[in-house]
Formats: structure tokens, sequence, C-alpha cells
């Protein structure tokens, strides 16, 4: 039941890798993590769930959050690295229709 | 051939970091049951999103009890989940409508945070019930596929000497 989040700042991007399980009890830090980085004018924002095993409602819920915060400054918001089970809570839930999913494996960096 | 069941009872704290602690129990209670990789991690979210529901909204901040109790009931072709908490009256009509995906014509700032909880528990159980007596109780079934690869079957009956 850990959650590790790993920022890295890159010229016009900012890149977070996140792995474990997110829920109610992880939840927070990520949003934590994630919201100001979103609200970051200047870069865009990417967000690598490779590592992610585990995500239900309040996880997604949390990238809500994040679009809506990158969408009010202008930024924008990718997820990438999603395993396929990641990847079906976004589509049964319809929410890969308004985020931003990468499907190649890994940015570079 | 008889519905007989066993209970496997739990009571733990209405808190964040006991949803994990449900989760890895109803994995370790499917796992046992047979149940496959994709139902295990179906049923993971389906009572987490309950229990989260139940941490989210049963129970005001200041209330000294706040507890949820989870039952599993375990019949031979299914296995039911039962996640109830004591907390105060609840619409429940309001809880079963309204509830749906996330569809492109939304504008985004209209996207709410919350609700896709029961929504989810609905999708990936087979049946689900929500009742409202003292707090709210959901309860959601999941039925055992048998009809792939079994290793406690023996359908070899006359060639598997190695079983006498």
């Amino acid at each position: 039941m850990n959650l590790d989040i790993q920022v890295s700042e890159h010229e016009n991007k900012n890149v977070a890798q996140v792995s474990g399980e997110v829920d109610v009890y992880t939840a927070t830090k990520l949003k934590e993590t994630l919201t100001p980085l979103a609200e970051q004018e200047d870069k865009e924002l990417v967000v690598d769930l490779s590592g992610v095993d585990y995500i239900d409602s309040t996880g997604l819920g949390i990238f809500i959050g994040a679009l809506k915060a990158s969408e009010k400054s202008g930024t924008s918001l990718t997820l990438t690295g999603l395993n396929s089970r990641v990847k079906r809570l976004f589509e049964i839930t319809g929410l890969h229709e308004v985020i931003d999913i990468d499907s190649t494996k890994r940015e570079e960096a | 051939m008889t519905q007989s069941s066993e209970l496997i009872e739990m009571k733990v704290p209405a808190r964040p970091e006991y949803v994990g602690v449900v989760r890895l129990t109803v994995s370790g209670i499917a796992n046992r049951l047979g149940y496959s990789y994709d139902d295990i991690e179906d049923i993971k979210i389906a009572i987490a999103e309950a229990c989260t529901n139940v941490v989210n909204h049963a129970y005001p901040d200041d209330t000294e009890q706040d507890s949820m109790h989870i039952t599993f009931a375990v019949y031979e072709d299914r296995m039911e989940l039962i996640v109830a908490d004591q907390g105060g009256a609840v619409d429940v009509d309001q809880l079963n409508k309204g509830r749906g995906p996330i569809t492109k014509e939304q504008p985004v700032e209209d996207l709410k945070e919350g609700g896709l909880g029961l929504f989810l528990i609905e999708t990936l159980m087979d049946e689900v019930e929500i009742r409202g007596e003292s707090g709210v109780m959901i309860i959601m079934t999941k039925f055992l596929q048998r009809d792939e690869v079994d290793p406690y079957v023996n359908t070899a009956s006359e060639e598997s000497p190695e079983h006498q």
C-alpha cells in the first residue's frame, strides 16, 4: 500500500513518475504533488503511470482535477505507460475521451 | 448441491488506511476460490469503491463511532460482498440515480471528481443492490466462471492414476 512519486523537471514539461497503488489512502499525496504541477502555466504535465498496478475512482478523480487545473493554466496533461488494467478503467469510465493518453510505452527524457 | 455458504466477516475503522487491508483480504479469499486474475482485480476495485464511500460519506468528522462492516459470503458458484456502515440516513434514491460514464460532450469544467465509484461497482460486478436502513448497505455479487481451466475438477477420471 505504497505510492511513490518522482518528479523531474524539463525545459518545457514536468514529468511525474508514479508507482504503487492509488486509492483513497494514497490519493492525497498524489493530489498534493500533481495539482501545483498542473497549475504551472509554462509547462505541460506528463504523468507516467507505468509503475501503477492499482487505481480506483479516487485516483481517477485526481486526474480529472489535474486536467481541470491544466486547462485553466493553458497547458496540457498527458498520461503515459498505463498497463492494460489501468487503461481499462479509464475506458470503462469514459475518461480516455477527455484525458490525453499516450499509448506508446515511454516518454523520452 | 446445497446453497450453503461460508461467512467471513471483518469490522474495521472507516478510515482510508484500512481500505487497502480490505482489498488485500478480498484478494486472498477470491484467489482461494479460483477466480481469474481479471475477476479478482474487478472485485478488489468494487470493494474498495464501497469502502471508500463509507470512509468519505458515512460519518461526520466529529463522530466517535466509525466502523465499516464487511461480510464475504462464499457460495459454490458465487461470492457475495456486503459492505455496511452505521452512519446516518442517506437518501438511497439519490444514490441510485444519475450515474454513468463520462462523455466527451461534457465540458471539462463540469466533470466531477467524485461519483464514478458506484458506476464502477455496477460495471465490474454481476449484481449490485443498495439498501438504506440504518446507514447504507451495498451488496455485490460476482459469479465464479467455471468453464475455464479448473485444476480442482477431475475431468479425466479414468486416466488419472496419480490421484489414487
